[in-house]
């Protein structure tokens, strides 16, 4: 088991990276980035094998990650950095002119870890479904995430996504939503009434988890036990539940942050409520 | 020779089956490759191949955005996914998943198109797609390429597969005359001139060469001299010989199974405005939706068949002055 406060103070480095760089740019999606903080912490320092070294883009033998709601691209491009796929300078970059660290994540630039564009909903399943197939062809161990946004929930393509896994036993797929019921109009349940999404991705017969995506320990855990549940037919689905913008009380638990930078003073009270850690870059 | 003499077919073949032929050889000696459909196998002529390589054929059903997303992430683990259904479906409906997950990503995906164009025939205008290579050649890194018979369609499935790259292969599903070499080399973006000529080019894509060779024959008992051009490969388009035949000829006709808005015609007005300005004239549908019908009462009502091309050359011709 990993050192949990170790976790913990990375993931402060992280949301202070995240901070930075929409402040610096003044664009970007801060607030699904920081609920979704602790999941990206977890995956890459402990949950998942990989090279970083030597980035691959077929990720032969590694457990590779899509990121299907590619807006919160400030987190993933931290953790990134963080892990050593490229130098941290380079979030200075992001969303600038000449800069791998497009505002969505794209492959155009070569970007170390990133292993298709999205930013366009609803993608990402699919994508990582096809990863998977590729991974059982090969009979290659690695098991493949993929991250969504509840909002994204809505898009078609979600849905036959959906429907695909399970029918041809992608079972070493493990989708996770990011529940945090904000999207850009407003609380989803007022945009787009999901229902019971538990129900409904139980109903197409996928294997149907849930954690808090908040808390260190539990999606540690969960995730830990979602791997040992990958192979027996099904896929996996974990309803992450987090709050938008956690970590900074003035961003918690509202949509206005969904894509706002923080202005001067607001990224000071910040950056206030989160210690440097790890040295900003 | 005459090209009555010089043209001969004698064998009439749909060019999806080209594909699906070429598709089910390739799989004996490719190992990567893989085959995805969606509730069409029969139609795009996939069946062979998925009943000799079940474990690399998937049927993903009535689901095309899904398919393209699955066929970039299998190209993403490295396998060379062909995926197959209507060109309808495998354009206008799934745009932006071709072009985020597949062009933009620039995965080795071969997106496969049969029943392109008017000739699909009786099903009618909502699944007769004539703007689809409007669609495709817009996208940086696709590379469009419209063979023009069984033959050529078998060659280029093949090219297709060696090259890195996504790719937009378009086909069709009437049987139409066969007449190139079944032995043919196919280099992806390089021309073939079909006949030497001195007062009209005649550039034509997919079903519409043959057409263009029949309009020569009219042609040439005219007095006329048509240069004759296959432009299998729209998109890298061959630049120098469309140049060097316009420089010869001093005028162009263009021929295809497609709206004029976005089509062959356009890439290569498009290319000789900047570089050697002719008269062109566009064989092509003019912006508006097909019909049911048979596919060549279709290609006579919408101006396709050869005594439209024939009618454009004269007027190309008479441009020239």
């Amino acid at each position: 088991m990993a050192n949990i406060a170790e976790l913990k103070m990375i993931a402060t480095q992280v949301r202070r990276d995240i901070l930075r760089m929409v402040h610096s740019v003044q664009s970007g999606h801060p607030g699904g980035s920081l609920g979704c903080t602790e999941f990206f912490v977890a995956l890459y320092y402990e949950l998942m094998n990989y090279s970083s070294k030597e980035f691959r883009m077929e990720g032969k033998k590694e457990d590779v990650f899509f990121l299907s709601n590619g807006h919160i691209s400030p987190v993933w491009y931290s953790v990134l950095a963080r892990r050593g796929f490229f130098n941290i300078d380079e979030l200075k970059t992001f969303r600038k002119i000449n800069s791998r660290l497009q505002g969505h994540p794209a492959t155009a630039e070569g970007i170390p870890g990133v292993r298709v564009s999205s930013g366009s909903l609803g993608q990402g399943m699919s994508v990582a479904i096809g990863m998977a197939l590729a991974k059982q062809l090969d009979n290659d161990p690695g098991i493949v995430y993929s991250l969504h946004g509840d909002g994204e929930m809505e898009e078609g393509q979600i849905w036959e996504a959906a429907m695909f896994a399970p029918a041809r036993k992608v079972d070493n797929l493990i989708s996770v939503v990011d529940f945090n019921g904000q999207q850009i109009d407003g609380p989803v349940n007022e945009v787009m009434p999901l229902g019971n999404l538990k129900a409904k991705f139980e109903a197409f017969d996928w294997n149907v988890l849930e954690m808090n995506g908040n808390d260190m320990e539990e999606v540690l855990k969960t995730m830990q036990y979602a791997r040992t549940q990958t192979g027996k037919g099904k896929p996996i689905f974990i309803i992450m539940k987090t709050e938008m913008g956690y970590g900074v009380d003035f961003m918690t638990g509202t949509h206005k942050w969904h894509g706002v930078a923080p202005n001067d003073e607001q990224l000071e009270d910040a950056l206030s409520q989160l210690p440097e850690t790890l040295g900003d870059y | 020779m005459t090209f009555k003499e010089k043209f001969i077919s004698t064998d009439k073949k749909d060019t999806r089956s080209g594909f699906g032929d070429a598709l089910l050889d390739m799989g004996e000696h490719n190992s990567r490759i893989i085959g995805l459909c969606a509730d069409l196998t029969g139609s795009l002529k996939m069946k062979s191949f998925a009943e000799k390589f079940p474990d690399r054929f998937y049927q993903v059903g009535i689901a095309e955005a899904n398919m393209m997303g699955i066929a970039a992430g299998l190209a993403t683990g490295g396998f060379i996914p062909f995926v197959g259904t209507f060109a309808n479906f495998a354009t206008g409906r799934v745009y932006d998943q071709v072009r985020q997950s597949i062009a933009y990503s620039n995965k080795n995906v071969k997106i496969c198109a049969s029943h392109a164009g008017i000739t699909l025939g009786e099903d009618g205008a909502t699944h007769q797609i004539m703007e689809d290579i409007g669609l495709m050649r817009g996208l940086p890194n696709m590379t469009v390429i419209n063979p023009c018979d069984y033959n050529q369609t078998w060659a280029a499935t093949h090219a297709i597969a060696d090259h890195s790259g996504p790719v937009y292969l378009r086909f069709g599903r009437p049987k139409v005359p066969v007449f190139t070499d079944p032995n043919q080399e196919f280099i992806i973006g390089k021309a073939i001139k079909l006949s030497e000529g001195i007062d009209v080019s005649i550039f034509a894509t997919g079903h519409l060469v043959w057409k263009a060779l029949k309009a020569a024959e009219i042609l040439e008992t005219k007095g006329i001299n048509p240069e004759i051009i296959n432009i299998h490969t729209i998109k890298p388009l061959d630049v120098e010989a469309v140049v060097e035949s316009a420089q010869k000829t001093g005028c162009v006709v263009t021929a295809e199974e497609h709206l004029i808005n976005g089509g062959m015609g356009d890439a290569i007005s498009q290319h000789l405005s900047r570089h050697y300005p002719v008269p062109v004239e566009y064989v092509a549908v003019d912006d508006c939706f097909g019909e049911s019908g048979k596919p060549e009462e279709l290609l006579v009502k919408y101006g396709l068949d050869e005594s439209a091309i024939v009618e454009a050359s004269y007027r190309a011709i008479e441009r020239k002055a």
